[in-house]
């Protein structure tokens, strides 16, 4: 197979209506200007980028947008519904979103990543919320990645009502902690993706926030995530561009450390040099 | 008229969606439009009339996670 750096076999993620080149999805908030966003996208190499939906004021204080900064050719722009604490909140900024994106002809005009928060502190996802706006916004004819926590059944009731992508946090938003509970992550994908246990091996599943570190990356990577979303831990890095890059590597490091078959883990130590021929005395023999 | 735009009160002399957007200046970059909690598809501004007191929600794309 191809493992250079750049192989699309690697990278290439369907969801929904969209295939896109890179399992990396990052966020545009958050950054000290637009130049430096503009540089971190590139080196993420991601090729969906995440956008919020606010009111008008569409200058940044040197009189720009963030829309001047994004290659619409290049991205696939992915609103979101952040902000949002009840389901008609969510479904009323998923509506506006998708229509922003329809005057640009931006392939995201289909999507939406549905947040329906529960408290402004922890920015905890309201499940019942979540779940009420994604039947709504499905009917609507939404493909809907659904932010949510790292609770399995709620995973499954998600994808039931139609969610293309379920996206547990790894750890609350901005928190940087990484995979808080890696075994809710693993269960979740046993649940959506096996077939033993009623999964599709082709449905998503994206881990999406609490990233802080390039390892974080891998690591939902090797529990089977098929991508991952985040935009603190690269927009309030020290430096924002070369921790982008390092997240493109970890995620690709996870991709295929994934799919290696890695070996079980052992109490004792397996020697890696032969005992045949050792001329040493070995204590004990 | 008056009509309430983006949580502010406003007075304007224009009729409908699109006119209102043009009199503010909104009209030169991609923006969306609720009025009283609906959308108002951008394909229909031209044509959607407005009436006093009415509430307007003008949103554009910022950067998010």
């Amino acid at each position: 197979m191809d493992l250079t750096l750049n192989a699309p076999e690697a990278s290439k993620m369907t969801l929904g209506p969209c295939t896109l080149s890179s399992r990396l999805i990052a966020g545009t908030g958050k950054y000290e200007n637009h130049e430096i966003m503009q540089a971190a996208l590139e080196a993420a190499g991601c090729s969906a980028v995440t956008v919020a939906v606010r009111r008008e004021r569409l200058l940044d204080d040197q009189g720009r947008s963030l829309l001047d900064f994004l290659d619409l050719d290049r991205y696939t722009i992915l609103p979101n519904t952040a902000g949002c604490f009840s389901a008609e909140d969510a479904v009323r900024v998923s509506r506006l979103g998708r229509d922003l994106l329809e005057q640009l002809d931006n392939p995201g005009q289909h999507w939406v990543k549905l947040e329906v928060l529960g408290d402004r502190t922890t920015l905890l996802p309201d499940p019942v919320g979540t779940l009420e706006a994604c039947r709504e916004l499905v009917k609507d004819g939404f493909c809907v990645l659904c932010y949510t926590s790292d609770d399995p059944i709620m995973a499954t009731r998600l994808r039931d009502a139609g969610a293309a992508c379920v996206m547990p946090a790894g750890s609350p938003i901005g928190s940087g902690r990484g995979i808080a509970n890696p075994a809710a992550i693993q269960i979740i994908h046993q649940m959506l993706k096996d077939p033993e246990h009623g999964g599709d091996p082709d449905y998503p599943l994206i881990v999406d926030a609490g990233v802080g570190t390039p390892s974080d990356v891998t690591l939902a990577m090797e529990l089977g995530a098929d991508g991952v979303l985040l935009n603190t831990g690269i927009a309030h890095a020290k430096d924002p561009v070369r921790m982008a890059h390092a997240m493109r590597l970890a995620c690709l490091s996870g991709y295929h450390g994934a799919r290696s078959g890695r070996i079980p883990r052992k109490l004792h130590a397996t020697a890696s040099s032969p005992w045949e021929g050792v001329i040493s005395v070995i204590p004990g023999e | 008229m008056q009509l309430t735009i983006n949580g502010e009160q406003r007075d304007v002399q224009s009729d409908t969606v699109g006119s209102v957007l043009s009199e503010l200046g909104m009209d030169q970059s991609p923006c969306a439009v609720e009025v009283n909690r609906a959308l108002i598809p951008a394909r229909k501004r031209d044509e959607h009339p407005l009436n006093n007191g009415d509430v307007l929600e003008i949103v554009t794309l910022v950067g998010g996670g």
